[in-house]
C-alpha cells in the first residue's frame, strides 16, 4: 500500500500574538489493531501540524470518527493499546516548566507535570470518577501533593474552587452516582482545574447535557479559563459551541487537518469544500432554504483514498486531489487551507 | 463455529493443550471397546503385579488390569457426565432463554429460584438421596438428580446472553421484519448462544464428573459399575496405599485430573474467546 | 440508608427462599421415592445386634413420626416443618438416645472454625495474587502463578486432598493426618489444645485453600484485566496518582465487589468441599457426622446434617451479602456472576 505522505508542514510561524503554549509537528498515531496474526494499521492521526497560544481558546471540529479525540489523547499522552504513538512531537512550554517535548519525557517527570500545568477532560467524563468511593478522595488523590499546603487550607481552597463551579462543597462527601449529570461533569471540570493548569484539554466535556445545562458548563470554562489565564484545546463536533467558545478553531477529515483558522473568519468564510459544507449546514435564524447532506461516507482509515483524502467526495475534486496529499498552506494571514482547489484559486 | 474452534486450535495453545489432554482420555475411553476382559469380572489376572511387562499399569488386588478396569471406568464416567450436562442443558437453556427474553417478573422470579440451587449445598442432598435409594441407585438416576440440581450457574449465564442479544440493532430490525420469536432464536440468536452453551457444557461436565467421584470414592453411588470414583472407592477398600499398591491409585487419579484440566482449559479459552473484553485486552497484550 | 434497607430486605427474602427450597428439596427426596425408610432404617439398624421388641415396636412409632408418615400429606407436610423450625431431628439412632441436634452442635464448630478460616485465606490470597497478575500481565512471576492456579483450579477438593494427605501421611509424614486435635489431649481453652487444634487443621485447610484460590485468582485477574481499562483508572493514571494508589483504591477495591457476590455463590460448593475434606482426614465437623451416619444407617442423623448445612450455609451467604455495600456503595445486583464463569 502506498500511500503519499503529507509533508511535514513546517513549523508554522506564531499563528497568533501570544507566546506558544502547544506546538503539535507531524504527528501519527496509528490504532494496531492484530488479529490472529494479520496485522492492521487504522491512521487514526496521520501527520498533524498545528499551535495553540498562551490564553487561547482552540477548538478541533470535525464529524465522528475524523481523528479528533484520537489526535487529543494523543496530544495528552493518554494512549494506550492498540493506539500507538507512531511519530511525530508534541512540544508544551510554560512559564514556569520551559520547553518539553511530551514523549522525550520520562513517565515519573510527566506524572510530575500532570495536573499541575497540563490537566485533561476526558470524553466519557460521566465515567472518570471512581464509583466505590467519595468525591473527596478523587480531589486528594489528584490534586493534594501539587498544591502543596495543608489540609485545612487545601479543602478550604478546594471548596472555593467548586462554589466557583456552582458547586456546594458538600458534593466532596457524595458518590459519584448520586450525583447528576450536570453535576458530575462539573466536578470533573473542577477536578480538572483545580490545580490552575496552564494548559487544559477537554475532549467534548459537555456533549452528555442538556442544552440548559451545556451553555452554564461552557460559561463556566471560559471564565476559568480567563481567571487563570491558561490554554484550553477543546474538542467537539458541535459546531455552535466552537462558535461560543473558541478563539481558533481547527478543522479534521479523516485524520488530517483541513483547515485552520479564527472562528469567525472559518465560520463566516470557511475555504475548504469540507469546511463550507460543515458550516452550510449550521442551522440559522431566518434561513429557510434546504440543506444537502454529503455525498458518501467518511473513508475507512485503514485503507484511505490516495491523495486528497476528501476527493472521492469533494465537489471540486480534479485529477490531482486523487494523486497528491494537498499541503496545508497559509491562504490568508494566519488561516491555512489544505486544498488543491483553494490554492488554484478556483473555489 | 468450527471455523471458530479451527482458528483457537492453531491460534491459543491452552486450547490446543486442553484438546490433547480431553482427547487422551477420550482414547483411553475408547479403548474400553477392546478389553479383553468383562469389566465385572475379578481374579482374571495375577493380583498385585507392578506396572510394567505383561500389564501397562499393574493389576489390583482383585486380580483386575488397571489398564483395562481403568478404560472402562473411563468410559462410564464419561458418559455419566454427558448425561448430566445433557439434561442438565434442556433445563438451563429453557430457564435462561426464558429468563432473559421475558424479563420482569418471570425473570426475577426464575432467578430466584437460580440463585437458590446455586447457593443450595447439593452435596448433603445427594448424599441423603443415596441413603434413601440404597440398592436401587443406579448411575442413571444419579445423572438425571444431578441433572435436576446442576443447571443453576449455566442458566444465569445463558440468560445473561440472550438479555444482551435481545437489546442489540439486529434483533430489532428482525422483529420489524416480521420474524416469528422461534425464527430469532434459532437464526439470529444461536451462533451466538452456542459457543457460551458449549463452554458452560465443559464447565458442568467437571462438576458433575467431581461430584460423581467423591460420591463413589466413598462409596455413596453404585459401586458395581466400574467409574473413576469407583476404582479409587475398591483401592481403598483393600488399603491399597498402604499395602504399597499405588499403581491401582495413581492411574485413576492421574487421569481424572487430565480431563479435569484438559475440560477447564477448553473451556476457559473458548469462553475467553467469546468475551469481547478480554479479546481486547489480548489484542493489547499482543503488541 | 433507605437503599441499604431495600438491600436487606431482598437477601433475606433470598434466605428465606433457600431455606424454604433446600427443606422440600430434602423432602421430597425423603417421602418421593419408592421405598419404605422406616423398615429399611430398622433392618439397618437391628442387623448390627439384638435388639428387644419393644425397642423396635418404639424405634418404629419415633421413626414414622420422624419420616413424617403419620396422618395426610398435609398434615406430613407441615409436621415435618414444625420439626425443622426448632431444630428437632429425634434421637441419633447410632448414638441412641443422644438428640440428633447435639450431635451436630458438637460437629459444627470444627466445620465452621476450619471452613472459616480456609475459605478467607483462599479468598484473600486468590484475590491478592489475582489482582497483581491483572494489573501486571507481562509478570513472570504472576504468569507463573497463573498456570499454576489454572492446573489447580479444576480438580476437585477430593482429589486435592487425597494427594496432600499421600504426600504429607505417607511420603514425607511431618503433619498429623487425622482427626481435629491430639487424642490424649483434654478439650479445654489450654495452649496444648489450641496448638494441637491448629497442627490438625493444617491438611484440611491447606487442602481447601490449595483447591479453591485458584479460582478466586483467575476470577480476579480477568476482573481486574477488565477494570483497568475502565476509564476511572485510565483518568486517575492521566492525572498521575501514585501506581499503588490505583491498584489499592481504584482496581482492586472496584474489582471486589464481583468477588465478593462470587463467594455468597459459591459457599454451597465450598461447603460441599469442606465436607470431603474432612472425611478424607477424619476431622470431627459435620462432614464425617454425615459420612459415618450413612455408613450406620442413622436417618434422623442424615436428614438432621443435609438441614442444617442448608440452613448453615444460605445464613453465611446472607452475612455477606449484608456486608456487600460496604465494598460497593451502589449495593450493586447480583448479575456479576457472570464474571466468575
Amino acid at each position: 500500500m502506498v500511500v503519499a505522505r503529507q509533508d511535514p508542514a513546517p513549523p508554522a510561524a506564531s499563528t497568533s500574538d501570544n507566546p506558544t503554549a502547544l506546538s503539535v509537528r507531524d504527528l501519527h498515531a496509528h490504532y494496531r489493531v492484530s488479529h490472529f496474526g494479520i496485522r492492521r494499521d487504522v491512521r487514526a492521526v496521520d501527520g498533524i501540524s498545528f499551535e495553540v497560544g498562551r490564553n487561547e481558546i482552540y477548538g478541533l471540529a470535525g464529524e465522528s470518527s475524523s481523528g479528533k479525540s484520537t489526535l487529543v489523547k494523543t496530544i495528552a499522552r493518554a494512549i494506550r493499546p492498540p493506539l500507538f504513538h507512531v511519530g511525530g512531537e508534541v512540544v508544551f512550554e510554560f512559564p514556569d516548566t520551559g520547553r518539553f517535548s511530551l514523549y522525550e519525557l520520562p513517565e515519573e517527570d510527566l506524572a510530575r507535570l500532570r495536573w499541575r500545568h497540563l490537566s485533561y477532560i476526558m470524553q466519557a467524563s460521566m465515567s472518570v470518577l471512581n464509583p466505590v468511593r467519595r468525591v473527596r478522595h478523587s480531589f486528594a488523590d489528584f490534586a493534594f501533593r501539587h498544591i502543596g499546603k495543608r489540609a485545612p487550607e487545601f479543602w478550604a481552597l478546594v471548596a472555593g474552587h467548586l462554589e466557583r463551579l456552582h458547586l456546594s462543597a458538600s458534593v466532596l462527601d457524595s458518590y459519584p452516582h448520586e450525583l447528576s449529570g450536570g453535576m458530575r461533569q462539573r466536578v470533573t471540570i473542577a477536578l480538572a482545574t483545580v490545580c490552575r493548569p496552564d494548559f487544559v484539554i477537554a475532549d467534548e466535556p459537555t456533549t452528555a447535557l442538556d442544552v440548559v445545562v451545556q451553555k452554564g458548563v461552557l460559561e463556566m470554562i471560559r471564565e476559568i479559563q480567563q481567571q487563570m489565564g491558561s490554554s484550553v484545546l477543546f474538542v467537539t463536533h458541535d459546531m455552535s459551541v466552537h462558535a461560543y467558545l473558541a478563539d481558533r478553531l481547527g478543522i479534521m477529515y479523516a485524520g488530517r487537518l483541513v483547515e485552520e483558522g479564527p472562528t469567525r473568519e472559518i465560520l463566516l468564510a470557511p475555504q475548504h469544500p469540507y469546511t463550507r459544507h460543515l458550516v452550510a449546514s449550521l442551522p440559522r435564524i431566518g434561513d429557510r432554504s434546504e440543506r444537502h447532506g454529503l455525498e458518501g461516507r467518511p473513508p475507512s482509515l485503514a485503507a484511505p483514498p490516495p491523495g486528497c483524502r476528501f476527493h472521492p467526495r469533494c465537489p471540486l475534486a480534479m485529477p490531482i486531489c486523487a494523486q497528491e496529499v494537498p499541503p496545508l498552506e497559509d491562504a490568508a494571514p494566519r488561516h491555512r487551507v489544505a486544498c488543491h482547489a483553494v490554492k488554484r484559486g478556483s473555489a | 463455529m468450527f471455523a471458530v474452534l479451527g482458528d483457537l486450535l492453531r491460534v491459543n495453545r491452552e486450547f490446543a493443550l486442553g484438546v490433547l489432554l480431553t482427547g487422551i482420555v477420550v482414547v483411553v475411553a475408547l479403548a474400553s471397546l477392546f478389553s479383553p476382559y468383562p469389566p465385572l469380572d475379578v481374579y482374571v489376572v495375577p493380583p498385585d503385579v507392578p506396572p510394567g511387562e505383561g500389564f501397562l499399569l499393574g493389576t489390583t488386588s482383585r486380580g483386575q488390569d488397571v489398564f483395562w478396569q481403568l478404560a472402562e471406568a473411563t468410559r462410564n464416567t464419561l458418559l455419566f457426565g454427558i448425561a448430566v450436562a445433557a439434561i442438565s442443558r434442556v433445563i438451563a437453556l429453557t430457564v435462561g432463554l426464558l429468563a432473559g427474553y421475558l424479563g420482569g417478573a418471570v425473570d426475577r422470579i426464575l432467578m430466584s429460584i437460580n440463585d437458590t440451587f446455586i447457593v443450595v449445598p447439593l452435596f448433603p442432598i445427594l448424599v441423603l438421596f443415596y441413603f434413601v435409594m440404597r440398592d436401587r441407585m443406579s448411575w442413571a438416576m444419579l445423572a438425571l438428580v444431578m441433572a435436576c440440581l446442576g443447571w443453576a450457574y449455566d442458566a444465569r449465564l445463558i440468560r445473561s446472553v440472550a438479555m444482551s442479544l435481545k437489546t442489540r440493532e439486529f434483533t430489532r430490525q428482525a422483529v420489524f421484519s416480521g420474524m416469528s420469536t422461534w425464527q430469532i432464536v434459532t437464526q439470529e440468536h444461536l451462533p451466538y448462544v452456542l459457543p457460551i452453551v458449549f463452554s458452560t457444557t465443559l464447565n458442568n461436565l467437571n462438576w458433575s464428573i467431581g461430584l460423581e467421584v467423591t460420591l463413589s470414592v466413598l462409596g455413596f453411588t453404585d459401586v458395581n459399575t466400574p467409574t473413576i470414583g469407583g476404582m479409587v472407592f475398591w483401592a481403598n477398600q483393600h488399603t491399597a496405599l498402604v499395602a504399597g499398591i499405588w499403581w491401582w491409585i495413581a492411574a485413576p487419579v492421574v487421569l481424572i485430573a487430565t480431563l479435569f484440566i484438559g475440560l477447564f482449559l477448553i473451556a476457559a479459552s473458548v469462553s475467553e474467546y467469546i468475551d469481547p473484553r478480554s479479546r481486547l485486552a489480548r489484542i493489547g497484550a499482543a503488541k | 440508608m433507605l437503599a441499604y434497607g431495600r438491600h436487606l430486605l431482598k437477601r433475606l427474602g433470598q434466605f428465606v427462599l433457600v431455606v424454604f427450597i433446600g427443606v422440600n428439596i430434602t423432602y421430597i427426596v425423603t417421602h418421593a421415592t419408592p421405598i419404605n425408610p422406616v423398615e429399611q432404617t430398622i433392618a439397618a439398624v437391628t442387623n448390627f445386634g439384638n435388639t428387644s421388641p419393644d425397642a423396635i415396636e418404639d424405634m418404629r412409632r419415633s421413626l414414622k413420626a420422624l419420616y413424617g408418615l403419620e396422618g395426610n400429606i398435609w398434615e406430613q407436610y407441615v409436621g415435618f416443618w414444625g420439626r425443622v423450625l426448632v431444630g428437632d431431628f429425634g434421637p441419633s439412632l447410632s448414638a441412641f438416645p443422644t438428640p440428633v441436634s447435639t450431635l451436630i452442635g458438637r460437629a459444627l464448630p470444627w466445620t465452621i472454625g476450619l471452613l472459616l478460616v480456609a475459605t478467607v485465606m483462599a479468598w484473600l490470597l486468590g484475590n491478592l495474587l489475582g489482582g497483581l497478575a491483572g494489573y501486571f500481565p507481562r509478570s513472570r512471576t504472576f504468569r507463573v502463578v497463573g498456570v499454576i492456579a489454572m492446573a489447580l483450579h479444576p480438580i476437585p477438593y477430593y482429589i486435592v486432598a487425597f494427594v496432600l494427605l499421600i504426600i504429607f501421611g505417607f511420603l514425607w509424614p511431618i503433619l498429623p493426618i487425622a482427626g481435629g486435635s491430639g487424642m490424649n489431649i483434654r478439650q479445654a481453652f489450654t495452649a496444648e489444645f489450641v496448638l494441637s487444634t491448629l497442627k490438625h487443621s493444617i491438611l484440611p485447610a491447606l487442602s481447601l485453600v490449595l483447591a479453591s484460590a485458584g479460582g478466586w485468582f483467575i476470577g480476579m485477574r480477568a476482573l481486574v484485566s477488565n477494570v483497568v481499562t475502565e476509564d476511572y483508572v485510565t483518568y486517575a493514571e492521566l492525572a498521575g496518582v501514585p501506581k499503588r494508589r490505583i491498584l489499592g483504591f481504584y482496581v482492586m477495591r472496584n474489582a471486589l465487589a464481583p468477588q465478593l457476590t462470587g463467594l455468597a455463590m459459591s459457599l454451597g460448593a465450598i461447603f460441599n468441599g469442606a465436607i470431603i475434606t474432612e472425611q478424607v482426614f477424619g476431622y470431627p465437623g459435620v462432614g464425617t457426622l454425615l459420612v459415618e451416619a450413612v455408613h450406620k444407617g442413622d436417618y434422623s442423623l442424615v436428614l438432621g446434617v443435609t438441614t442444617v448445612s442448608i440452613i448453615a450455609v444460605a445464613a453465611a451467604v446472607f452475612i455477606i451479602d449484608l456486608l456487600a455495600p460496604l465494598i460497593d456503595p451502589r449495593v450493586r445486583a447480583v448479575d456479576t456472576a457472570e464474571a466468575h464463569a
